[in-house]
């Protein structure tokens, strides 16, 4: 366990999280997941709404930011993407999917204006209207939706290099390899120049300032890179886990999600946000199966059903009681304690670099 | 602290143990048939999920009280959708398959819901039955093969409370000049009956003003204000919950709109969306393609059986009978039906039956007066048949009026003025629909 850099820049520990990763991904998971409800119904959206969870982490977490309407960058970033496969012909997967990052990055600036002026709570009102404004805009404007009478509309088929992925696996496996390229990105952002100048702001603006950081730079590029994040992962949600477009599933409530995912997680972490989002996704999804088989026809199924949800409640509250800092430390601290009682003493502890 | 947190692990091992040991026990020698219950039971549409889920687990219920369907019995399995889309298609995956036996019916009583799911149908071999819900041109069964909406949709409901307005004018010549504001939920299902209404409208030289109300819809007072501006002659209501429901009443009572010239779509057409605005809801017309009653034979057999025995779904038994428990009987009732159906059809009389042949049973429904008489329900759905090409069934719906304590049936049911030009928009958008998505249409 040592910190020296093996290969520009990582560490060996970091390579071999990699490694280990990839290697549970790509290999360990479809030799032991057979069902597609594990991968349609689990994997795909944990993956997406983890990415929009990093997202929003580097607005808030690292940017210190408080910022809501994730969701609305990501209702952006896949109305975006089904326009561009329908209007432009030949237009690979891979390609439409930046293009709706980008697009979403630009509503990212331009809501992140009102940052400069604002802060703390107040930007979070001010960040508001993004969630509002996008949602409206696709609501008003027919053409977004390719004048759908129903205003629902159905998500093409994911085509790359004229190979379509529609089987649950394989749309897993385009979902991996673009989440596993944007969290490498993240985390390499949130390591060097760009990532300190963030934590600068964050820690405080006024010496960051000072000490040459252009706050205007800063911010705005932060609101641009997580609203990037949050549109290409409103996309994969669109396209792989809902496989319809319709404004109503990128609502207000999508944006309390991410942001409790990143409270629970852990904040100016990335793990955290990975974490946070399986709590918050999986969690009520175990709840309600657990009561549904536990209790079938025992109880009352409303009272079930209300039950889940107090209970559920009860459970992030005595999360933040126990640990304020997020399930990423609570993890951090049972691998701790996992080396400590495997480890030599002369390499322990070392300190964490946040 | 340590000691509590290893205290907690072996508690926690033995629920994940008892809770995979739970699952394989209703695996019995029994023949079952197994249908999944996507009910939503909290939340703003709690009132409707909790009466129409209940009414389905019901008549399962008393459907195995009585022997089951041909000697196969019933099993179900509940999750919880909240009425919304994404948590939809995860209850579908994981209802989808239990002890080996894939579902042959799904209903997600919601047009999101129904819209997130409705892909996966034909690949699944799943029914989509849209009970008067849904998407509208699946009513053409050449497009959607896999997708009903028996009880009719959204087009002829708005086509029939036109017919009804131009009757209460003194016919469609009176209509000209005359205004009408379609006051919606800002949502897909708020905006569906559009289509239908633009055009009806236009050939009646009727003046539309749309007004949008942004969802959950508890605050309506601007659109009120609104309406008063614009004086029209009728409003058509299009809303989703009963807060949002009766809040519109009580704010056409502050703007003296006279309830009597307000017609409520078939989801804001129960009791629990009338309760709450107390006398202000009175004289308000609605939709139903069930009609709430608790005399019906099939009813009151239930009644007895199902909650003399202590078994019934509803902890409020009062509910039994009202609009939205008995709209999810009817559709627990095509489910059985088409069962059976499925199983004379593919001589499987006694057996569990897959999902095309459930497919088949169900186009093949022929609701007559007189079926719908041995059954029990006569004059609670409107008679109707579903053929290859019709998804539609009956087309028909009842105007019922709110008199303070229940609702009162003012017509019979009635079927659009022009049902061939209903049909046609239905045909045209599925025809767009299908040369979108690279669909040719079937051969019926």
């Amino acid at each position: 366990m040592n910190a020296k850099t093996v290969f520009m820049g990582y560490t060996r520990s970091d390579l071999a999280n990699l490694v280990v990763a990839l290697l549970v991904a790509l290999v360990v998971i479809p030799t032991v997941v057979q069902t597609d409800y594990w991968y349609s119904s689990i994997l795909i959206p944990w993956l997406c709404l983890s990415l929009a969870a990093i997202g929003q982490q580097i607005v808030m977490g690292y940017t210190g930011q408080l910022a809501l309407g994730a969701a609305g960058f990501m209702a952006a970033g896949a109305f975006a993407c089904f326009n561009l496969i329908l209007r432009v012909p030949y237009l690979p997967f891979p390609v439409a999917l930046a293009l709706s990052g980008l697009i979403a990055a630009a509503f990212g600036i331009l809501f992140g204006l009102p940052s400069l002026r604002v802060r703390g709570i107040y930007l979070m009102v001010a960040t508001l209207a993004s969630q509002f404004f996008i949602i409206w805009m696709i609501d008003k404007f027919g053409w977004f939706k390719n004048y759908d009478t129903s205003g629902i509309i159905t998500a093409q088929d994911i085509l790359i290099f004229g190979k379509p992925f529609t089987s649950p696996f394989e749309m897993y496996l385009v979902v991996v390899v673009v989440v596993t390229v944007l969290t490498i990105l993240a985390i390499n952002m949130t390591r060097g120049s760009t990532g300190r100048n963030w934590m600068a702001v964050r820690d405080m603006d006024i010496a960051a300032e000072s000490m040459g950081i252009s706050l205007l730079r800063t911010k705005l590029q932060a609101f641009a890179i997580s609203a990037f994040f949050c549109g290409v992962a409103g996309a994969l949600f669109a396209f792989t886990y809902l496989k319809s477009l319709e404004p109503v599933a990128f609502d207000i409530k999508l944006s309390f999600k991410i942001l409790f995912m990143v409270i629970l997680g852990g904040l100016g972490t990335i793990n955290g946000a990975f974490i946070g989002a399986a709590f918050i996704l999986l969690f009520p999804v175990v709840l309600n199966s657990i009561g549904n088989n536990l209790f079938h026809g025992a109880i009352d199924a409303t009272i079930i059903s209300a039950t889940e949800q107090v209970v559920f409640g009860a459970l992030i509250i005595i999360f933040m009681i126990y640990e304020p800092l997020g399930m990423a430390k609570l993890w951090y601290n049972i691998k701790q304690s996992v080396r400590s009682r495997f480890a030599p003493r002369s390499e322990l502890p070392r300190q964490r670099a946040t | 602290m340590k000691h509590r947190r290893i205290r907690l692990m072996p508690v926690a091992a033995a629920m994940v143990a008892a809770w995979t040991f739970a699952l394989p026990d209703s695996a019995v020698a029994q023949e079952t048939q197994y249908f999944p219950v996507a009910s939503s039971r909290v939340g703003p549409y709690s009132a409707m999920g909790t009466g129409y889920y209940g009414a389905q687990i019901d008549y399962m219920n008393y459907v195995n009280m009585n022997g089951g369907v041909n000697g196969v019995m019933l099993t179900w399995q509940e999750c919880e959708t909240e009425y919304n889309a994404v948590k939809t298609v995860e209850c579908y995956q994981r209802l989808l398959e239990k002890d080996g036996q894939r579902i042959v019916v799904f209903d997600t009583l919601g047009t999101p819901g129904a819209y997130a799911v409705i892909n996966r149908m034909a690949e699944d071999n799943v029914v989509l039955a849209q009970y008067g819900y849904g998407r509208t041109d699946a009513a053409d069964g050449t497009v959607w093969p896999w997708v009903f909406n028996a009880a009719s949709h959204y087009w002829s409901q708005i086509a029939v409370k036109m017919k009804f307005m131009a009757e209460q004018e003194g016919g469609i010549e009176n209509m000209r000049g005359k205004k009408i504001v379609h006051l919606h939920i800002d949502s897909a299902y708020g905006r569906e009956p559009l289509p239908a209404m633009r055009q009806i409208a236009e050939d009646w030289g009727v003046t539309l003003v749309e007004i949008s109300i942004p969802p959950p819809g508890l605050e309506q007072q601007s659109q009120w204000l609104q309406i008063r501006r614009e004086q029209p002659d009728w409003v058509t209501f299009w809303g989703a919950g009963s807060g949002m429901n009766s809040t519109a009443m009580t704010n056409a009572a502050r703007v003296n709109f006279p309830r009597d010239r307000m017609i409520y779509v078939t989801f804001g057409a129960a009791e629990e969306d009338m309760y709450p605005a107390g006398d202000a809801a009175i004289g308000t017309y609605a939709m139903a393609n069930a009609l709430p009653g608790d005399s019906y034979p099939l009813v009151a057999a239930i009644k007895e059986q199902v909650y003399g025995s202590g078994q019934g779904n509803l902890s409020d038994e009062s509910r039994v009978g009202s609009v939205y428990w008995n709209r999810g009987l009817g559709a627990a009732v095509m489910w059985i039906e088409a069962m059976k159906n499925a199983q004379e059809m593919h001589g499987k009389v006694g057996q569990a039956v897959t999902g095309a042949e459930f497919r088949d049973g169900y186009e093949a429904l022929n609701m007559t007066v007189e079926r719908l008489e041995e059954i029990g329900i006569r004059g609670m759905v409107a008679p109707f048949a579903i053929s290859c090409e019709n998804h539609e069934g009956a087309g028909r719906f009842a105007m019922m009026q709110w008199d303070g304590e229940k609702f009162q049936q003012v017509t019979d049911w009635e079927a659009p003025l022009d049902p061939a030009f209903i049909r046609g928009l239905v045909e045209e958008s599925a025809a767009k629909f299908a040369s979108e998505n690279g669909i040719t249409p079937k051969e019926c």
